[in-house]
């Protein structure tokens, strides 16, 4: 059925969809509304869940990480600085391979204090071993968590459903909730591997030595870095589990498409703007626009950002005479992070084949600052006569 | 009798498939909500691309605020904020005084607006004018003073004949289901009837 | 022209009417003082000044009578709130004409 809603409502819709146990928030704009309304569907009894009301984000994550252990499908959200002070519980997560899914609507951090739209938050949880997923508009977000939960259970790996604040958050359009049936169909209860369980104690990522040990049964077991390399080994393996993730959903729901990128008039282009979020909707307007002007252009939305998609990324751009990439976050003292990654793929999958495109960083809408499609337009036309900049070119500074 | 004329309907062409509404209010006034039903009556009439972003940011009670609105017969991915409106609605005259709200509106745009003054008080040289007094309408259909949400669609419904009033009439119906559905349907039908336009 | 010269680097703000933009267009309702309740007043001397003290917008002189400029008082009620006698009260925004309005 389809509803005219805001982003955070299609983000508590595909949260009650999944028949998540186990809630645990701290509210800060702008995910508020999001746990409102998650809180009003279990006050109602609509939803058959935990609401678990804590004095901070730590404590929410901490929650989700206990539930999580004990066997529960669990879910939190937050913005910016919320997400910050999450950030010892976001390794934890992790490391303790705990298939948690977490909204995390995209705001900026402080300081200055400043809550509206960029996406320095997530982008700063980059190395924490989750997932990161990317949305571009309300159907991708509800489609997104309940993507999120078979996956994140499939391989046992947390992740982080990303959203922008306000521009998606706060806005409102339509889009097609799915029916019950079918996400029960694609979503089976929570099985975990292991659940805490009265009748066994144990203890749980207790120190764990640098070397291997015996353990009690007499069996080899992992040190710390044999956990941390199995992360990233399934954290490149999910990779393919997302793919199969989208072909299922894709089966069940009829919609769906490349699990890792969004691309737009991409094919014949010779320049692609490259990006993670809403701007790459707001992107395709620039990009009609300047097709209209016989200027061959395309746009392609990064829907996952860890695990990086790296050879998908490099197949698409291979070849092309320019990549232009628009970034609401930067690591400070160098350029966008997104840039960085995307260099590093063409490189390895393209160096040496003569076919490796100029790539251009541009920083944008950092705070909320408006982002006009006429910026836009002019930056993508500017980017693709000429590299205009080794540096990241910021647009829409006032300085 | 006053002229009830009505004033040309907007059409989507090719060149323009967008028409773009801002609404200008004061945090409480329910402006969101009057655009969400639009936007939702908008969405049922066939118009695929719907989008209503409300001002970003804090939300304070009594302090002017803005709604963008905009439809179009395909989706939209420019979520960007309205720089140049088709149409304003106004729901507190007072803001003329306090806000830009002409800003960028196309000549030729509709200004629709709830205020207890007579529509000949007003002169926007390059604008059309729709006005009924809401805010009366409104208690006189026995809502609580200053509720004037919904009278404001039915004011909009005659000025630009956009979308049609029993669509409208239902939204409103539908969105204040606990809050007095007949008489916030029943104020934005008087408006309808009393609504002053020319252009 | 931009921001270049501004003479700090990071966000900075100080006390005073006016930081936070005309806040006097938000109000729904405004304080009215009642000086035959207010203790300065009532004792011709320096004293109370709670409402001086909390008004968040600095609005508030502390002189005898206290002085509420309306051009920047947001009405949040937060003098009418504190003041120990009560000598505060918020009245409805639509009880002033809109004479009263343009006088501000
Ligand atoms: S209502 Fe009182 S406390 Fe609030 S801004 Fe006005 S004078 Fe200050
Ligand atoms: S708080 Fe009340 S009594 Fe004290 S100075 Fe202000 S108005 Fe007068």
């Amino acid at each position: 059925m389809h509803i005219i809603e805001n982003g955070n409502v299609a983000a508590a819709l595909g949260v009650l969809l999944c028949r998540v146990n186990v809630i645990a928030a701290y509210p800060i704009t702008p995910q508020t509304p999001l746990t409102e309304r998650l809180s009003e569907y279990v006050e109602s009894g609509e939803m058959q869940a935990e609401y678990i009301p804590v004095e901070s984000e730590h404590s929410a994550l901490a929650v989700c990480i206990a539930a999580s252990s004990a066997g529960a499908r669990t879910f939190t959200a937050t913005s910016a600085n919320g997400l910050l002070y999450m950030h010892e519980q976001v390794q934890w997560a992790a490391g303790a391979r705990l298939p948690i899914v977490m909204c995390v609507v995209n705001r900026a951090v402080g300081a200055p204090w400043n809550v509206w739209n960029d996406q320095q938050d997530s982008i700063s949880q980059r190395d924490t071993g989750w997932i990161q997923m990317y949305c571009s508009d309300h159907q991708q977000i509800i489609d997104a968590v309940i993507k999120a939960y078979w996956l994140a259970e499939k391989v046992s790996i947390p992740i982080m459903v990303c959203y922008d604040g306000y521009i998606l958050s706060h806005t409102y359009m339509p889009f097609d909730v799915p029916d019950q049936e079918k996400v029960d169909a694609f979503l089976s209860p929570f099985r975990p591997d292991y659940a805490l369980n009265p009748d066994q104690p144990a203890n749980l990522n207790t120190v764990t030595l640098p070397d291997v040990r015996m353990d009690v049964r007499g069996e080899l077991a992992h040190g710390y870095m044999e956990i941390r390399y199995l992360l990233q080994e399934e954290m490149r393996t999910s990779l393919t589990v997302a793919a199969e993730a989208e072909k299922r959903f894709a089966d069940i729901f009829g919609r769906g498409g490349d699990p890792y990128i969004e691309p737009y008039l991409c094919a014949d282009a010779q320049y692609i703007a490259v990006g993670l979020g809403s701007l790459t909707y707001q992107l395709r307007v620039s990009v009609d626009v300047l097709r209209k002007e016989g200027i061959k252009v395309g746009v392609m939305g990064v829907r996952f950002y860890r695990p990086f998609p790296d050879e998908a990324l490099a197949e698409a751009l291979k070849g092309k005479k320019g990549v232009i990439v628009f970034e609401k976050a930067l690591s400070y003292g160098y350029e966008g992070a997104l840039v960085s990654d995307l260099k590093s793929a063409l490189y390895d999958h393209l160096a040496g084949t003569g076919v490796m495109p100029m790539v251009q960083n541009i920083i944008l809408g950092i705070g909320g600052r408006d982002i006009r499609t006429e910026d836009l337009t002019q930056a993508l036309r500017a980017a693709a006569k000429s590299r205009v900049s080794r540096q990241p070119v910021w647009i829409g500074l006032k300085l | 009798m006053r002229d009830h004329k009505k004033l040309k309907a907007f059409e989507l062409t090719d060149e323009k498939d967008f028409i773009e509404i801002r609404w200008h209010g004061r945090g409480g006034q329910g402006a969101i909500t009057a655009a969400k039903i639009v936007a939702s009556a908008a969405f049922v009439s066939g118009y695929l691309g719907v989008v209503m972003a409300p001002t970003f940011g804090t939300e304070r009670r009594g302090a002017p605020v803005m709604t963008s609105l905009k439809i179009s017969r395909r989706k939209i991915y420019d979520l960007s904020p309205i720089e140049k409106p088709d149409i304003i609605v106004v729901l507190d005259h007072l803001l003329l005084a306090e806000a830009d709200v002409t800003c960028g509106l196309k000549p030729g745009g509709i200004i629709v607006l709830n205020t207890p003054k007579a529509f000949e008080s007003y002169n926007f040289k390059d604008y059309r004018l729709a006005t009924a007094d809401i805010t009366a309408i409104s208690v006189e259909a026995g809502l609580p003073h200053g509720m004037v949400n919904a009278g404001i669609i039915g004011t909009l419904a005659r000025a630009t004949n956009l979308l049609g009033m029993d669509i409208l009439i239902q939204g409103i119906e539908e969105e204040f289901r606990t809050r007095n559905p007949e008489k916030n349907s029943l104020a934005a039908k008087i408006a309808f009837e009393r609504t002053v336009a020319r252009g | 022209m931009g921001t270049r010269n501004y003479r700090r680097k990071t966000s900075h703000s100080e006390h005073g009417p006016g930081d936070g933009g005309r806040t006097g267009s938000w109000r729904v309702e405004r304080p009215v003082l009642n000086t035959s309740l207010c203790i300065p007043c009532k004792r011709n001397a320096e004293a109370c000044f709670m409402c001086w003290l909390f008004c968040p917008e600095v609005v508030i002189s502390r002189t005898i009578p206290p002085a509420i400029d309306l051009e920047y008082c947001k009405g949040c009620g937060i003098c009418a709130e504190e003041c120990p006698t009560k000598a505060i009260t918020m009245v409805d925004e639509a009880d002033f004409t809109d004479e009263d309005k343009d006088k501000e």
